[in-house]
């Protein structure tokens, strides 16, 4: 290939530098970082180390934002709860090595939830690779499996194309992370452009389809119009897409009830009358029932998983399947799919309002709908003897904040009950480790979220053991003075596993309780943060109304009832028509 | 169901650990797989046979390889007019005593004679896996001391018999 020095234009392409130190010859770093800029990149999260350290002294001379995390695991959540609440690409940069396969579980979690993020790891020098050198790590190949594309850097002038391809895979067509590894001399070496280096993105591989096909809008538009119970399962393509009105409007004209899975919560208001809450293993008895009787089911952008499908043997017995979905492996994976539309979920659902098809006649399904709502609704034992019921403190959390909080949470009970009872008013107010079920996902998370929007009242809800996986990140809210506010839901175990050891393993409690728990409060202090202890109903209701009014960060130790479990459930291996924990009023 | 599948990608280091690791983490097992240049020195082209459960799964290995940055076409060509060819080499005892006989044995297969010894013979020979497997078999008496086979590489012939239907929704 032809290679041409261009020191002379690579000068003027460092004019926005705010030092007044103009380097000579731009290093592979700093092209790194002035690449990162014309992305309009405005925060990155990570952690420095040896291999990462011309990177570090690019960004040095030539900052952007850059949140130092206390490890690497919580700047990758962080990164994912940015990019989640604002919908731009998640930015991280680790070293080689530990550094590196720290980040792994981060990568994992947004491959799952498809979340767009660009993961820079350092790698050893090129001179090096192979040989297991200092800090060495082989993580194109750790993270193959788990990234929607990989890359080394080999040649320093391939950076800024590198760079371009990452930001564009992973932000587009269905987002997911990229990882981009740098190896320490490409940081270093004397960048040497390409001539044909240009920000066009030319991946002839790559071609998301976005439109869709006209022929299956209009077999999708009669099948509606002659369905009699149709239903519609929004999943987070919704929230991807910034589909929430279109996706509001398409129900209300063709009155069809909606379902979201977990991810997709805040696709359509919580209070809609058209919504039945969550369906799937912890969903409502209403929207599980919905979809074992209705004979369409119209999935928008979920990938039908196993914990919203149940048993696939039993799922929608009756239902013809038209399936959303912009990525096209998806579709057909896991349920056979009538009617296939391969489309961003935004351009599908304004497709399918163009086409005007009439009506079915809904209206009977909809009242059956309403009365199995009123009668079985979610339900809780609430008594001062029994002490405070997680449920009472969201539905609390809830009534403060109006739904308009953004809620992250980890993996387990908290976050059942957190999907049941708070009822979001908006989408992107929810970021929530789906697919991975990543403990200490939620704190970080929301640490990312709050630096995407500043003016938020972001809350995290978070289980007493997923805190202290990633609790040294109390550090950044000290430093920052970030006003998260942190509501342990502590019962003294991890309780999604006691929960299953009561009910699947006749009570046998291995290794899922912990007694013995840090005195939270004064852990919240050390770190200079003011922290609460709350006990029963009535100190929650005054204390966490103070605590959430509060412009600082907080963090509230909520000790509730240890032997609360998550109802209603299906079990694993039943189908959504065998719940257990369904109570009529 | 056995399928031969080709796969056209883009000539880059780690492609081939891609699609191997990708049919790994789907369960897929492959039963052979050949990889190299074609016409354009930028592309190279795989050939693999794996044996899928049914279409579905089928559809789904297609449309999860159509899914990688760096595939560029995914063909599952095993209901075409297609040519097969695989590359066998093998060391066969062969004393001189019968050594007339094994050539006479090797002939209709046109297989060639590329390395003999006082005792044992080496031949090369191409074509269908089938007639490969028949030219073993018809040797094995002899004793076999040294078998490689390269796995089928394959492409559609311009004619087509018949026009197949095709399976995925992506082609």
């Amino acid at each position: 290939m032809m290679m041409k020095v261009t020191v002379e234009e690579t000068v003027d392409m460092y004019e926005e530098s705010e030092t007044a130190e103009v380097p000579k010859q731009l290093n592979g770093a700093d092209v790194f970082i002035k690449t990162l800029k014309q992305h309009q990149v405005e925060v990155v999260f990570g952690y420095p180390g040896g291999a990462v350290l011309p990177i570090y002294d690019a960004l040095h001379k030539n900052p952007i934002r850059h949140i130092l995390a206390r490890h690497e695991q919580g700047a990758i959540h962080a990164a994912e709860g940015y990019a989640r609440v604002s919908g731009k690409v998640g930015v991280v940069i680790a070293t080689s090595g530990p550094g590196a396969t720290n980040v792994v579980t981060g990568i994992a979690d947004a491959m799952m939830d498809s979340i767009p993020l660009v993961v820079f790891t350092g790698q050893v020098a090129t001179t090096v690779i192979g040989t297991d050198a200092f800090q060495e790590a082989d993580i194109i190949g750790i993270t193959q499996p788990i990234t929607k594309h990989n890359y080394q850097v080999k040649d320093v002038a391939d950076f800024p194309r590198i760079i371009n391809e990452a930001f564009h895979i992973a932000s587009t067509g269905r987002p997911g992370p990229v990882v981009v590894d740098i190896p320490k001399n490409m940081a270093t070496s004397i960048f040497v452009t390409n001539e044909d280096n240009t920000n066009e993105v030319n991946l002839p591989g790559y071609q998301p389809t976005t439109t869709p096909n006209f022929l299956q809008i209009q077999k999708a538009a009669i099948a509606i119009s002659k369905a009699n119970q149709p239903l519609i399962l929004a999943g987070a393509g919704v929230l991807f897409a910034k589909a929430s009105d279109q996706l509001a409007e398409f129900a209300e004209k063709y009155q069809i009830p909606i379902t979201n899975t977990l991810l997709g919560l805040g696709g359509i208001e919580g209070n809609h009358p058209l919504f039945l809450g969550m369906a799937g293993m912890h969903g409502t008895y209403t929207a599980n029932m919905a979809i074992q009787t209705c004979d369409l089911l119209i999935n928008v952008g979920a990938r039908f998983d196993d914990r919203l499908t149940g048993n696939l043997a039993y799922f929608a017995p009756n239902a013809k399947v038209i399936h959303i979905d912009i990525d096209p492996a998806e579709i057909g994976k896991n349920v056979h799919t009538e009617i296939p539309i391969v489309a961003d979920a935004k351009e599908a659902l304004t497709a399918l309002l163009e086409q005007n098809a009439p009506n079915g006649n809904t209206a009977a399904w909809l009242e059956s709908l309403h009365v199995n709502q009123a009668q079985y609704p979610l339900f809780y034992e609430a008594s001062a003897e029994r002490g405070l019921l997680p449920q009472q403190v969201l539905e609390l959390v809830h009534e403060y904040t109006n739904g308009d909080a953004v809620v992250t949470t980890d993996v387990g009970q908290h976050q059942m009950w957190t999907a049941q009872y708070y009822k979001f008013r908006s989408p992107h107010n929810w970021v929530t480790s789906g697919g991975l079920g990543t403990m200490g996902f939620g704190f970080p998370a929301a640490i990312g979220a709050q630096i995407a929007k500043p003016d938020a009242k972001v809350v995290s809800i978070v289980g007493d053991a997923g805190f202290q996986m990633t609790l040294q990140e109390l550090s950044l809210l000290q430093e920052m003075r970030i006003p998260v506010k942190v509501i342990i839901l502590n019962n003294q175990a991890l309780g999604m596993v006691r929960q299953w050891q009561e009910t699947f393993h006749e009570e046998r409690y291995s290794q899922s309780l912990m007694p013995i728990q840090p005195d939270f409060v004064k852990l919240a202090e050390a770190y200079d943060i003011k922290g609460y202890k709350i006990e029963t109903y009535e100190e929650a209701k005054v204390q966490l109304k103070e605590a959430l009014a509060s412009d600082e960060p907080v963090l509230i130790d909520c000790r509730v009832v240890q032997k609360e479990s998550v109802f209603p459930m299906v079990a694993p291996g039943k189908g959504l028509h065998e719940m257990i924990g369904v109570k009529a009023e | 169901m056995k399928r031969i599948i080709t796969v056209t990608v883009l000539n880059q280091s780690g492609v081939l650990n891609r699609v191997t690791g990708l049919l790994m983490k789907r369960q897929f097992n492959i039963e052979s797989i050949t990889v190299g240049h074609t016409e354009q020195p930028q592309i190279s082209k795989m050939t693999f046979v794996v044996n899928v459960e049914d279409e579905q799964k089928l559809e789904q290995l297609l449309k999860q390889l159509q899914k990688q940055v760096d595939v560029l076409k995914v063909n599952d060509i095993s209901e075409k007019s297609i040519v097969v060819r695989e590359l066998a080499l093998v060391k066969v005892v062969s004393p001189p005593a019968v050594r007339a006989e094994i050539n006479s044995i090797v002939e209709p297969f046109r297989a060639a004679t590329i390395d003999t010894g006082k005792n044992v013979v080496t031949f090369q020979v191409t074509g269908h896996p089938e007639k490969i497997d028949a030219f073993i078999d018809l040797l094995k008496p002899y004793g076999i001391k040294e078998l490689t086979r390269t796995g089928v590489t394959a492409f559609v012939r311009e004619t087509q018999k018949v026009q197949t239907t095709q399976l995925s929704i992506l082609q």
